[in-house]
C-alpha cells in the first residue's frame, strides 16, 4: 500500500508554484516545509483556522470561571465583612479574573493548536521515508495522498516529475 | 548514516556540515541547512569542554548550597535569617522581586517585540525565554520560603476545604499567586511551543536511538505540514498578544503587594509603572550578561551580532532613564505630600543607616549606565557585560532599599530595628543565583539556544552573512 507520493524541492518558491499547479488536478495535496512559508496554507485552500475562536472561548471560561468562584465564595459560601466593603467587591476581583483570562486563553491556544493539528502523533508513514528527515532542515516537500480520487501510482509520479522536483519518492503505508 | 572524514552523509547524498568547520566562507550567506546543522550540533555532537564542566561543577555546588539553606530553613524556621520586627520582609522578598523582574525582559523580547515586528528578536528570544522561566522559578520559591510555615503554602489557592474558609480575594498577596502561577505556566507554554519545530529538527538530525526517541517524544510528531504551520503561527501570535499584557500585570501585582501597605516608602501610586520598568531594566541587563558569553563560547557571533547587543543596550538605556525618573518623582512626591513620615522616610533612605545602599543604587542604576549614551560602548560586548552586572547588582540593592530601609523605621521610634543579613540569608541569595545558572547550563546542553525554524525563515528574507 502507498500512503502518498512526495516530490522534493530546494526552495519555498518552487514548492509554492508546484502546490498551485498540483491543486488544479488533485484535492488531497500536502506541503511540508522547514519553516512557515507565507501563503502556502492559502495555496492549499486554507484561508482561516479555528485557533482564535478556541482561544477566545478559553479566555472567557478562565476569566468567567474565576470571577464566579470569587463571587460564590465571597457572597454565598463565606460572606465576611471586610472593612465595610460590599461582599461583591468587583474592582478587587478583577486582578485574578484578568490573570485567569490570560491563562485560559493561552492554554486553549496551545491545546487547540495541537488538537487541530492532530498532534501528538508520534508515528506517521512519512517518518518511514529517510528523505523526510530533511523536511525539518532545508528541503520542501509536496505530497499527494493515495486516497485522492485521481491518484494513480504511475500517472501521479509522472505528473510530479513534470513539476521539475529534485526527486520523487514513494511513502509506504 | 555514513560518514566521510567526520562529515555525516544523509542516505540521499546530502552532506551535513561537520561540527566546528568554518562554513560558510567569509561574506557568504547562511543557508537553512547550515543554520540547522550549526545550532543542532551544539546540543547533539559538540563535546562538553573543560569550561563547561567547571561551570557545571561550580553551579551545582551553589545549587546544593541552595538546597541545604532551604532544608535548614524548613527544619528550623525563619529565625535563621536576620529578619525581625519591624523588618519582617527582607532578603526573601528582595530576591523575589528581583527574580520576577529579571524574567520580564524574556517575555518582552519574545512577545512584545514579535508584535512590533522587530525581526532582530529571532536570534535572542529562545534563550531569553529560558532565562524567564528559570528566573520566575527562583522567584516563585522565595515567598514560599519566607512564609514561616511553608507547608501551608497551598492555603493561598482557593479550593473547597474542610475548614470551610476561602482566601481573602481583596488582598494583593492572593492576586500574587494567580499572577505568578499564570506567568510561569504561560511562559513555559510559549517557550515549549516555539521549541516544537526545533525539537523535530533535532529528532531528524540525531544519530543515537536514545536521542531520537527523547527529542521525538517532545516534538510530538511535528511534520512541518503547511496547515500545521498556519495554525502554529496563529497560536504563536495569539500567545504573544496574551503574554504582553500579562507581563505588565505581573509586576504591577507584585508592586501592589507593597503599595497596598501603609508603610511610608511603599504606599505610593507610582509603584506599578516604577516596578514594571525596573523589572525590564534588570531583565535586559541579565539578557546581555547571558548573551555575551553565549555568543563567544558557542561561536554564535554571526547570529547574535553586535547589532543585537547594541539594540538591547538601547533598551537598557531607555528603561534606565525611566528608573532614574522614578527615583526623582518618588522623592518629589514625598516632599509634595507634606506628610512628615513620607519626608522622614526619604531623608532616612539617603542619609540614614542604609545610606550607603541607597547611594550605591544611584551609582549602579543611574550614574554608571549613562555610559550607554556612547555608541562605541554599546558595541563593545565586554563593556556591556560588565555594565549588565552593575545594573543587576544595582537593581537588587534597589529592591533591598525599598523593602528594608522603609520597614526599618516604623511609625513608633521604639520599634526601630536594623536588619543585618545572616549567613543563611546570603546563602539563599547565592544559592538561587547558582541554581539559575545551573538550569541555564542544562538548557544549553540539551536544547537549541537559538530558534532554528525562525532563523531559517529570517535568513531567507534578510541574508545573514558570515563574518569570520
Amino acid at each position: 500500500m502507498i500512503h502518498s507520493l512526495l516530490a522534493e524541492f530546494a526552495g519555498p518558491n518552487e514548492l509554492l508554484d508546484a502546490v498551485r499547479q498540483a491543486r488544479r488536478h488533485y484535492e488531497e495535496v500536502d506541503a511540508y516545509s522547514p519553516y512557515a512559508v507565507d501563503g502556502l496554507a492559502e495555496a492549499l485552500g486554507m484561508r482561516r483556522n479555528r485557533v482564535p475562536l478556541i482561544t477566545l472561548l478559553g479566555g472567557l471560561i478562565g476569566g468567567g470561571g474565576v470571577y464566579f468562584l470569587e463571587w460564590y465564595s465571597a457572597v454565598i459560601d463565606y460572606p465576611i465583612n471586610s472593612g465595610g466593603r460590599p461582599l461583591n467587591s468587583w474592582p478587587v476581583f478583577i486582578p485574578p479574573t484578568f490573570e485567569l483570562t490570560i491563562l485560559g486563553a493561552a492554554l486553549a491556544a496551545f491545546i487547540g493548536m495541537l488538537v487541530l493539528n492532530g498532534l501528538p502523533k508520534l508515528h506517521h508513514p512519512l517518518f518511514n521515508v529517510p528523505q523526510f528527515d530533511l523536511a525539518s532542515r532545508n528541503r520542501f516537500f509536496l505530497g499527494i495522498r493515495a486516497t485522492d480520487r485521481r491518484f494513480d501510482p504511475t500517472l501521479t509520479r509522472q505528473y510530479l516529475l513534470g513539476l521539475d522536483p529534485l526527486r520523487v519518492v514513494e511513502v509506504p503505508e | 548514516m555514513a560518514t566521510d572524514g567526520g562529515t555525516l552523509i544523509h542516505p540521499s547524498g546530502e552532506r551535513y556540515v561537520a561540527p566546528g568547520t568554518l562554513v560558510p566562507p567569509r561574506g557568504e550567506r547562511y543557508t537553512g541547512a547550515i543554520i540547522t546543522d550549526k545550532i543542532a550540533d551544539l546540543v547533539l555532537v559538540r563535546p562538553m569542554g573543560r569550561g563547561f564542566y567547571i561551570g557545571f561543577i561550580v553551579t551545582s555546588a551553589f545549587t546544593l548550597l541552595f538546597l541545604v539553606a532551604i532544608s535548614y530553613l524548613f527544619a528550623t524556621g525563619v529565625g535563621i535569617w536576620g529578619v525581625n520586627q519591624p523588618v519582617a520582609w527582607a532578603f526573601a522578598l528582595t530576591n523575589f522581586v528581583w527574580w520576577v523582574g529579571i524574567g520580564h525582559a524574556g517575555t518582552f523580547i519574545s512577545a512584545f517585540l514579535l508584535l512590533l515586528r522587530q525581526h532582530w528578536r529571532t536570534s535572542v528570544n529562545r534563550f531569553a525565554e529560558a532565562m524567564t522561566i528559570f528566573a520566575v522559578a527562583m522567584a516563585g520559591l522565595m515567598p514560599i520560603l519566607h512564609l514561616g510555615r511553608p507547608w501551608f503554602a497551598y492555603w493561598l489557592v482557593p479550593y473547597p476545604d474542610v475548614m470551610n474558609i476561602w482566601p481573602q480575594w481583596r488582598s494583593p498577596l492572593i492576586w500574587d499567586i494567580f499572577a505568578i502561577a499564570t506567568y510561569i505556566i504561560v511562559s513555559i507554554l510559549f517557550w515549549y511551543m516555539g521549541l516544537i519545530p526545533d525539537l523535530a529538527s533535532l529528532r531528524d538530525r540525531a544519530q543515537s536511538r536514545t536521542k531520537q526517541i527523547a527529542y521525538g517524544l517532545f516534538a510530538l510528531g511535528w511534520r512541518g505540514e503547511a496547515r500545521q504551520w498556519f495554525r502554529f503561527e496563529t497560536a504563536y501570535l495569539l500567545m504573544a498578544g496574551l503574554a504582553t499584557p500579562l507581563v505588565i500585570s505581573v509586576h504591577t501585582v507584585v508592586s501592589l503587594d507593597f503599595s497596598f501597605g501603609l508603610v511610608p516608602g511603599w504606599h505610593s501610586t507610582i509603584f506599578p509603572p516604577y516596578f514594571v520598568d525596573g523589572a525590564l531594566y534588570s531583565g535586559f541587563a541579565m539578557a546581555i550578561v547571558l548573551a555575551v558569553p553565549l555568543r563567544a563560547i558557542f561561536r554564535l557571533r554571526d547570529f547574535i551580532t553586535v547589532d543585537h547587543l547594541s539594540k538591547m543596550a538601547i533598551l537598557l538605556l531607555v528603561t534606565g532613564e525611566i528608573v532614574f525618573y522614578s527615583y526623582v518623582v518618588e522623592a518629589f512626591n514625598a516632599y509634595y505630600s507634606a506628610d512628615a513620615y513620607e519626608i522622614a522616610m526619604i531623608k532616612i533612605r539617603y542619609f540614614g543607616p542604609y545610606a550607603p545602599i541607597s547611594w550605591s543604587v544611584i551609582l549602579c542604576n543611574v550614574l554608571i549606565p549613562q555610559a550607554l549614551w556612547s555608541g562605541k560602548l554599546r558595541r563593545n560586548p565586554l563593556a556591556l557585560f560588565c555594565l549588565g552586572m552593575v545594573v543587576l547588582l544595582g537593581m537588587w540593592l534597589e529592591r533591598f532599599m525599598i523593602i528594608v530601609a522603609s520597614l526599618e523605621r516604623d511609625f513608633l521610634p521604639s520599634s526601630w530595628h536594623m536588619f543585618y543579613p545572616t549567613f543563611w540569608d546570603l546563602a539563599t541569595l547565592a544559592g538561587s543565583v547558582g541554581a539559575f545558572a545551573f538550569m541555564f547550563l542544562l538548557f544549553l546542553r540539551f536544547l537549541p539556544a537559538i530558534s532554528m525554524s525562525e532563523l531559517r525563515k529570517e535568513a531567507r528574507e534578510k541574508p545573514i552573512r558570515a563574518s569570520a
